[in-house]
């Protein structure tokens, strides 16, 4: 099951998400923007992966992440929460990531109770010029009652 | 092996482990043929995006299999030119065990003159019982096609 510590985290309006271990070597931190939980990654050297631009894993890393905590901030705080995990993950990359901040979000096309389809986008600088987006279906494994 | 995978395993193998992403992952370069690579990354507590349970995040499998369908991709090419990953689909079969070294293996099935057509699967010790397969597409410049490469 998912630390009962995220949900209450994620309705502050920014903090680090050092309680994930992954996401405190990305250097993630998050922000509410307008509601919006958007996820953001400055840039460091560790992110490279070919000469000055980001490696697509980080980017893809940060996609999956950027979804699983919107699903995670979706369910309701002091109840059981469910074992959030990506089933399938489709990540289209349209631009080069560069060595600057990358910022994403995710929005949620289905919140079923076994299954939620998601869709994220990661972006520099500009939000109509998506540097990656990702599809990703997320199984809900809920703790035995 | 072409003189190509040759010259990948004495050169480029080693230098993968030296991408800085990589680095901080832990990638190292296991083996080579003349269009597979395979990869490893051992276990490390930051790959985990759940401690309490030991559950693995996807990001580490996605740099993991995206480096290897990569590298498959420029031996199958025959000659280091620039590309970019176009997609990469994983599917998770399993949770990977807690601990465990997950071993990569990517290969390129079929070059176009721009485009790589890549699988790829991640297992922790047995291949027959894989964690994750992926299959995706990378792009090449046709105008650096290089020479000797045939349609």
């Amino acid at each position: 099951m998912t630390n009962p510590a995220l949900p209450a985290l994620l309705q502050q309006p920014a903090g680090r998400l050092d309680l994930l271990p992954y996401a405190a070597l990305l250097d993630l931190s998050f922000e509410r923007v307008d509601g919006e939980l958007q996820l953001v990654m400055p840039f460091a050297e560790t992110l490279i992966g070919s000469p000055g631009r980001l490696h697509g894993g980080s980017i893809g890393g940060m996609l999956e992440l950027a979804g699983l905590l919107t699903v995670i901030a979706t369910q309701p705080e002091g109840e059981a929460l469910p074992r959030v995990r990506p089933v399938t993950v489709t990540v289209d990359f349209m631009r080069e990531g560069a060595a600057t901040e990358t910022r994403a979000a995710a929005s949620i096309t289905k919140l079923g109770r076994r299954v939620v389809n998601v869709h994220a986008t990661a972006w520099q600088g500009s939000r109509d010029k998506p540097i990656a987006a990702a599809h990703i279906n997320f199984v809900l494994d809920w703790p035995e009652k | 092996m072409s003189d190509f995978a040759d010259q990948v395993s004495q050169f480029m193998g080693p230098f993968v482990g030296r991408v800085p992403h990589n680095k901080q992952l832990g990638l190292r370069f296991i083996a080579n043929g003349s269009n597979w690579v395979e990869l490893q990354m051992p276990f490390a507590p930051h790959l985990l995006v759940d401690p309490d349970h030991g559950i693995w995040a996807s990001g580490p499998i996605i740099t993991l299999m995206d480096t290897a369908v990569g590298m498959a991709s420029m031996l199958t090419r025959g000659a280091f030119e620039p590309h970019a990953t176009l997609d990469l689909r994983t599917d998770y079969v399993r949770s990977p065990k807690p601990e465990a070294t997950v071993t990569a293996r990517g290969e390129c099935y079929r070059m176009t003159r721009q485009i790589a057509f890549v699988r790829g699967l991640a297992h922790d010790g047995d291949p027959a019982d894989p964690i994750a397969h992926v299959a995706g597409t990378f792009m090449f410049a046709a105008s650096k096609l290089a020479s000797g490469w045939r349609a």
